[in-house]
């Protein structure tokens, strides 16, 4: 099964303009969402409390907020459903420090008359340990996007490296869009999603730039659009038959991994989608915008070459002196 | 057929995938596993904190106590013994007696002695708090630990985490009532005191008032079982239970369990002395603030052992004396982070996980061989020994295994071909522009290898990145997403390449493209 058989170079760069005006609206929309509902903090930024409750049957939510009115623990709680009708999770900004009173304990006590139910857990993050994880989490992220810009600028050039950092932005801006958009609740494995889906857009990106490199290496053409269009092409396949293997691995994590797991999916899902079509539409014209220049480039190469050939002349001349 | 360095690499990765990875897979009883993190197997992790400056406090109060005694054991009169948060002060009424109290001050480790005419001042510098708020952190550690070691979990995990953090973790909490216990043996500050009742005030005692009390340099605590039952002690303590030896389970005469101390040498010296000096008088025996009874002293009791009877079942008094022989918490704990995941929703976790992994794995599989035909088998081959490859490693490691790791194992099966795309797509390309097949595959090898090593160490910068800065849980997804990507490069680019070369004759041979790489030649 061929799925793009390599006939002639389609034109990718003649679409630029339409992909940039796409990516742009979903970039800004995204940023419109994330300053207008802003993203939803977990326990594990914001601190607070979670209890996981499942019962027999489908759950008393009403009756179950009856029975927690009234009692100050459970001020501003929120109880909504997790994943099934028979499970629900109560959720409040507030956290004890207490070791041996356990909020896990008070909740049963507090609904033992709603029904048969099983308390199944608890987390307690303290308002300390949240900031510290935020902090770590930034820190992450940023060494992350930093340690990858080194690496991408020393294989490639910093041309490169500036614009698969614009498409990792583009990813992530708009996967966060989409998380705030879904009300989803950001722990730590969203941002786990987030770091992945750095690595695997970029993973997309360098393969299209290091077929980019080649042609410009290899070709006599110094026409940068055309060099592009044709990797892209090229690499076409790979780009999809990848995206495609790892959507449906995410895609069943999505639909059958559990509820737990349901946040750090549907971030990775949509990530894979963005990342896909920014390697292909969004990161090499970002290279042309830059003005990278095949001929000069082609100028440093063959300099580069006859350094290292005077050298080798040099190390060759020496060495037989010296014999 | 022909055998290459390649397919022997990669035969012998394969056995060593296959052998290390069966003791996890078959949950052997020998042999080095994965270990199932606590959001898997259920659990309890917990972040705790000490407050640090009632170790300090405590550290003043025992002072206080050690210099009472001295008094009293050489008949010295001293007057106006206070102490605050840093410092103890006191009188001595005979000049003559303050070089002695000197001598004995000085022997406190790291206090400072500040005389000031007959007034004596005993106060710690910065560096010493500093070192008893360390101290502090660093027994509470041991004494958890200590604690949850004769508790019947195994393998409790307690370790310093940061700077002031404690780390606990325990497996296999089954129930809430489990749990319940687990959390009070922890945090019991299982502070025992030997208290005097001030006789001459006790009566008054339901009439007065925590300030009226300080007065007299008393406080006023309650009894254990009968919380309106109110005495009046003195709030410098006899001794405490740093002195203590050994504490049992044992049965007073009616059958209810109680708990048998012994004290050490010093201990048994001062409650020898106290006793023998207050004949008629009552004892208080305090644990954490609560009197557990206050008999009659109706001789000198010497050798230092006691009783503490309460209200309690046999479990309870068990943990009290587990308690009580690992020593007392020197500060208080209170409670960072926690996090419980019961054994159900674990279960319900590795289903999930397990069903995603299994249902990802058979859409690649499949998928992968209507693609590329024998190349998409050869493809699977190495994803199948990378599975393996990453059991392995992280039995050998003794790795945890978590929710995200399983998601991590997950996203391995989906990104671990892409190695394999790349080379075939690529070999696809050299055939398409008439390559012979030798050709193609050597080329093939040759033009992706840049490219693959490229983008995986990008994602292996990021999943290091996660792994330093990434916390519990997340730690593992880092884990399992590195090792993939190591063992991916190991078996869909060294594995991959000699199963071709061994094929290599048969390939040449055939001529079918559309067998081999699932195109029109």
């Amino acid at each position: 099964m061929e799925f793009f058989k390599y006939k002639h170079s389609l034109d990718f760069m003649g679409k630029s303009k339409i992909a940039m005006t796409i990516s742009i609206v979903l970039i800004l929309a995204s940023y419109a969402i994330l300053a207008i509902k802003g993203l939803n903090y977990g326990i594990d930024f914001a601190g607070g409390t979670i209890v996981q409750i499942k019962y027999d049957t489908k759950a008393p939510i009403k009756e179950m907020r009856e029975q927690l009115k009234g009692n100050k623990l459970f001020d501003n709680a929120s109880i909504t459903e997790f994943g099934s009708p028979d499970e629900v999770v109560i959720r409040m900004k507030t956290t004890t420090k207490n070791v041996t009173q356990d909020i896990g304990d008070v909740t049963r006590e507090a609904l033992k008359n709603t029904g048969n139910f099983e308390i199944r857990r608890v987390d307690i993050v303290g308002p300390k340990v949240g900031n510290e994880l935020k902090e770590k989490g930034l820190m992450a992220l940023f060494l992350s996007v930093a340690a990858i810009l080194v690496y991408v600028a020393f294989r490639f050039e910093w041309r490169f490296a500036i614009a698969s950092i614009v498409a990792l932005i583009h990813d992530v801006s708009i996967a966060m869009g989409a998380v705030a958009l879904f009300n989803i609740d950001v722990n730590l494995d969203v941002l786990a999603a987030i770091l992945t889906l750095l690595g695997y857009s970029l993973n997309d990106t360098i393969i299209v730039f290091d077929r980019i490199r080649e042609g410009i290496v290899k070709s006599k053409n110094v026409n940068l659009a055309e060099i592009i269009n044709e990797s892209v092409t090229r690499t076409l396949a790979r780009t999809t038959l990848t995206s495609l293997t790892t959507f449906f691995v995410v895609f069943t994590l999505f639909m059958f991994g559990g509820e737990i797991i349901h946040a750090f999916a549907f971030t990775l899902l949509v990530g894979i989608i963005v990342g896909t079509y920014s390697s292909i539409f969004v990161a090499s014209p970002i290279l042309m915008l830059f003005g990278f220049d095949v001929k000069k480039y082609h100028i440093k190469l063959a300099e580069k070459a006859k350094h290292e050939a005077e050298k080798e002349r040099m190390r060759a001349q020496f060495e037989s002196g010296v014999m | 057929m022909r055998l290459n360095y390649r397919i022997v690499i990669f035969a012998l990765a394969i056995v060593f995938g296959v052998v290390f990875s069966v003791p996890s897979l078959l949950q052997m009883q020998d042999g080095k596993k994965i270990t199932l993190g606590l959001d898997l197997q259920g659990g309890l992790h917990m972040l705790l904190g000490v407050k640090t400056d009632e170790a300090l406090k405590s550290r003043i109060k025992s002072i206080a106590a050690s210099i009472k005694h001295f008094a009293d054991r050489n008949d010295i009169l001293i007057d106006g013994l206070t102490f605050d948060e840093n410092s103890v002060r006191f009188e001595v009424l005979d000049s003559d007696e303050i070089k002695s109290f000197n001598e004995f001050s000085s022997k406190i480790d790291g206090a400072k002695i500040v005389t000031n005419g007959s007034v004596i001042s005993i106060l710690f510098t910065p560096q010493e708090i500093e070192k008893i708020k360390k101290l502090a952190i660093t027994q509470a550690i041991e004494t958890i630990r200590n604690r949850l070691d004769q508790f019947g979990l195994s393998e409790p995990i307690v370790a310093r985490q940061g700077e002031e953090k404690i780390l606990v973790e325990l497996a296999g909490i089954k129930t809430p009532e489990e749990e319940q216990r687990a959390r009070e043996l922890i945090s019991r500050a299982a502070k025992l005191e030997l208290m005097a009742v001030d006789e001459d005030r006790n009566a008054r005692v339901y009439n007065m008032s925590d300030t009226d009390a300080a007065l007299y340099g008393d406080v006023i605590l309650s009894d254990a079982k009968n919380p309106k039952i109110k005495y009046l002690v003195h709030e410098i303590p006899i001794l405490d239970g740093s002195m203590l030896t050994n504490a049992n389970v044992g049965f007073d005469q009616n059958n209810r369990p109680v708990i048998n101390f012994k004290l050490n040498a010093e201990g048994a010296e001062m409650f020898g002395d106290f006793t023998g000096k207050n004949v008629g008088k009552r004892l208080a025996i305090v644990l954490d603030e609560k009197v557990f009874s206050a008999p009659n002293i109706n001789e000198r009791i010497g050798g230092g052992a006691g009783q503490i009877s309460g209200n309690y079942t046999v479990l309870e008094a068990k943990d009290l004396a587990i308690a009580l022989r690992s020593g007392a918490l020197l500060a208080p704990i209170y409670l960072m982070e926690k996090r419980s995941v019961g054994p159900s929703l674990g279960a319900d976790s590795i289903k999930a996980s397990m069903v995603a992994l299994i249902g990802g794995f058979i859409l690649v599989i499949v998928f992968m061989i209507i693609y590329y035909r024998m190349a998409g088998v050869i493809a699977n081959i190495a994803l199948v020994a990378n599975l393996f490859i990453l059991l392995a490693v992280m039995s050998l490691f003794g790795a945890t295994l978590t929710l995200p790791g399983m998601a991590g194992i997950v996203l391995t099966v989906g990104m671990a071909v892409d190695a394999n795309v790349i080379i075939t797509e690529r070999i696809r390309e050299l055939i398409h522009e008439g390559k012979s097949m030798h050709k193609a595959i050597e080329d093939g090898y040759a033009n992706a290898m840049r490219a693959i090593l490229d983008a995986n160490i990008t994602t292996l910068i990021a999943s290091i990145v996660l792994y330093v800065y990434g916390t519990g849980a997340i730690k593992g997804f880092a884990i399992t997403m590195s090792i993939g990507i190591l063992a991916s490069m190991l078996t869909a680019i060294l594995g991959t390449h000699g199963i071709y070369q061994m094929l290599e004759s048969k390939m040449n041979k055939s001529k079918n493209y559309r067998f081999w790489f699932g195109i029109k030649g």
